[in-house]
């Protein structure tokens, strides 16, 4: 399985493909779209990260010493980069997620939708993955 | 004189910003305005030549200086109309202003049980005040509901009115609908039964000539930067008195007459509500920002910011699945809307890319949000440096947004 940077520099080629920012927007919107998401049952409020725009779930299980993530959000833009978010880190070692140091959404030009003024969630979202990570890492 | 965009924009350098290669809409207005290069010029030449501490030194600068700021009281008094200059009390804002009456009048007029009316679609800062007032003094936050349409149901409001209702706080214009209340008569009801009230009118002075002996309230609190003026400045005004009978908010130097160990007396008005060295420079600045409303008058800016208002809306009724969050009869230069099938997130990025500036989210009117059950809007808020042409941008820009997401 490969680990995270490779996973990283593979969103950064594919995001290289794109000159033009609507492109690159209508591809997030498609990776929103074609996100398994989370059932409507399973969007409880416990799941729920608060970022007061949009809203953003976040599950974790951890098995065979890899942490799985499920996520999704009411807001397209959002869910596109959660699933990029899912891609890079589910699956890893608790370990591996906690050191992760996610540049590489600054690298495909999405830092903007992580800033605390967006309030959209990803910030806290990416917090809450690895306090996830960190939790499993100590229950070993 | 009608309003003349293409002259009118050449005072605002920023309006000609690129964003993405594309220009700047800015429709953001009800979060700040832009500054025309007057404001600008009058804050510099306060730095460059004119800057002293007021009321202290008796040297020349200072004495400038202290002139110029008195200045600005009058034209603040003459603006909304106040009986007495020493009405006018300069804050760093709507916010803080309320926070003054909040603590202030709280501490001396309201006791357990008492209760203080707001309405369902203030804006955060006329809400948590309150609360806090109302927690520390163990008496009641009551909230006048409004309607669907955004509009404030009256005989509600009629009916709370009471034996244990200390004052009413309501805004004057909604940041996050539009709606203008009918403030003169909300003050007149309140007033039949000897109830003072404090207008937030935060949203209304950019867009409309106010006169606070007309509307006879007790107290009207308004921003700077709203209104074309420098960020950190803003005015309460407050009836003399109720005012003289406020006990100080905060304390300092100038708010003083003595001082001693033992026991100080207190400056009169406004002096004794303007604790420290205050901001002349964007006390100077807010009055250019005044003399240049004036100068285009408000019947021109009113009437050209309703002729866009109904063209945005005219528009943007065309665009599939839209709904309208805000369609009071009375309202200004707002227009929130979302899409039924889209997060106003979602719309609100699209935008910004194609160099669109709008505010997305529930504007710091969470309960508003609540109330229509959506996750927020998206506010177009216009100036009046604003064009048919920017309203025509940003349909495209939406009609793009429908195709990426629709
Ligand atoms: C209705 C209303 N009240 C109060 C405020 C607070 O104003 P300020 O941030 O200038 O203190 C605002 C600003 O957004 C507003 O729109």
């Amino acid at each position: 399985m490969a680990t995270i940077k490779e996973k990283e520099q593979e969103v950064i080629e594919e995001f290289e493909l794109f000159d033009d920012w609507m492109d690159k927007y209508n591809y997030i919107i498609d990776l929103g779209k074609a996100l398994p998401g989370i059932d409507e049952s399973n969007r409880e409020d416990k799941y729920l990260i608060k970022g007061c725009q949009a809203r953003v779930w976040l599950l974790a299980e951890y098995k065979d010493g890899k942490v799985m993530y499920s996520a999704d959000s009411d807001a397209l833009i959002t869910r596109g980069i959660i699933a990029l978010l899912v891609r890079v880190l589910s699956g890893q070692a608790p370990a591996d997620i906690v050191e992760a140091d996610m540049s590489f959404i600054d690298r495909i030009g999405l830092k903007e939708h992580l800033s605390a003024t967006r309030s959209n969630g990803l910030l806290n979202m990416i917090k809450q993955m690895k306090l996830y990570a960190l939790a499993f890492q100590q229950k070993n | 004189m009608p309003i003349h965009t293409d002259t009118l924009r050449k005072a605002f350098p920023i309006l000609e910003t690129k964003v993405n290669g594309r220009p700047l809409v800015y429709f953001d207005n009800a979060a700040t305005t832009q500054k025309p290069v007057s404001v600008l010029e009058r804050l510099r030449n306060y730095y460059e030549r004119e800057n002293s501490n007021i009321h202290r030194g008796a040297h020349f600068l200072s004495q400038q200086a202290t002139d110029a700021y008195e200045g600005a009281s009058k034209t603040m008094q003459s603006f909304i109309n106040a009986k007495h200059t020493h009405e006018v009390i300069f804050t760093r804002g709507t916010t803080e202003s309320i926070n003054l009456v909040a603590h202030s009048f709280c501490s001396k007029f309201v006791k357990a049980g008492d209760e203080i009316l707001i309405s369902a679609m203030e804006h955060h800062s006329n809400i948590v005040p309150w609360q806090i007032a109302c927690r520390e003094k163990q008496a009641e936050l009551k909230v006048i509901p409004m309607d669907e349409q955004g509009e404030l149901c009256m005989d509600a409001y009629r009916d709370m009115l009471g034996e244990k209702s200390r004052l009413v706080a309501i805004t004057h214009v909604s940041n996050a609908l539009g709606t203008v209340n009918p403030v003169k008569e909300m003050v007149g009801l309140a007033h039949e039964k000897n109830i003072p009230v404090m207008i937030d009118g935060a949203q209304a002075t950019p867009h409309m000539a106010v006169d606070v002996q007309e509307l006879d309230c007790d107290f009207y609190c308004f921003s700077g930067h709203k209104m074309y003026g420098p960020m950190g400045v803003g005015v309460l005004y407050g009836k003399e008195a109720w005012l003289n009978q406020m006990p100080p908010y905060q304390s300092g130097g100038e708010m003083i007459r003595e001082v001693g160990f033992k026991k100080t007396t207190y400056n009169e008005l406004p002096f004794k509500f303007e604790a420290g060295t205050p901001n002349v420079a964007d006390v100077l600045g807010m009055e250019t920002a005044i003399q240049f409303i004036l100068k285009l008058g408000h019947q021109h800016i009113s009437a050209h910011e309703n002729d866009l208002l109904h063209y945005a809306t005219g528009q943007l009724k065309q665009l599939d699945n839209i709904r309208f969050v805000g369609t009071a009869a009375q309202r200004t230069s707002v227009v929130s809307f979302l899409f039924e099938d889209i997060h106003p997130y979602d719309t609100g990025t699209i935008l910004d890319k194609l160099g669109i500036a709008v505010r997305t989210g529930h504007h710091c009117a969470q309960p508003i949000m609540d109330f229509y059950q959506i996750p927020g809007t998206v506010r177009i808020s216009l100036a009046v440096y604003n064009t048919r042409r920017e309203i025509d941008v940003c349909m495209d820009a939406l009609t793009r947004v429908r195709e990426m997401f629709g």
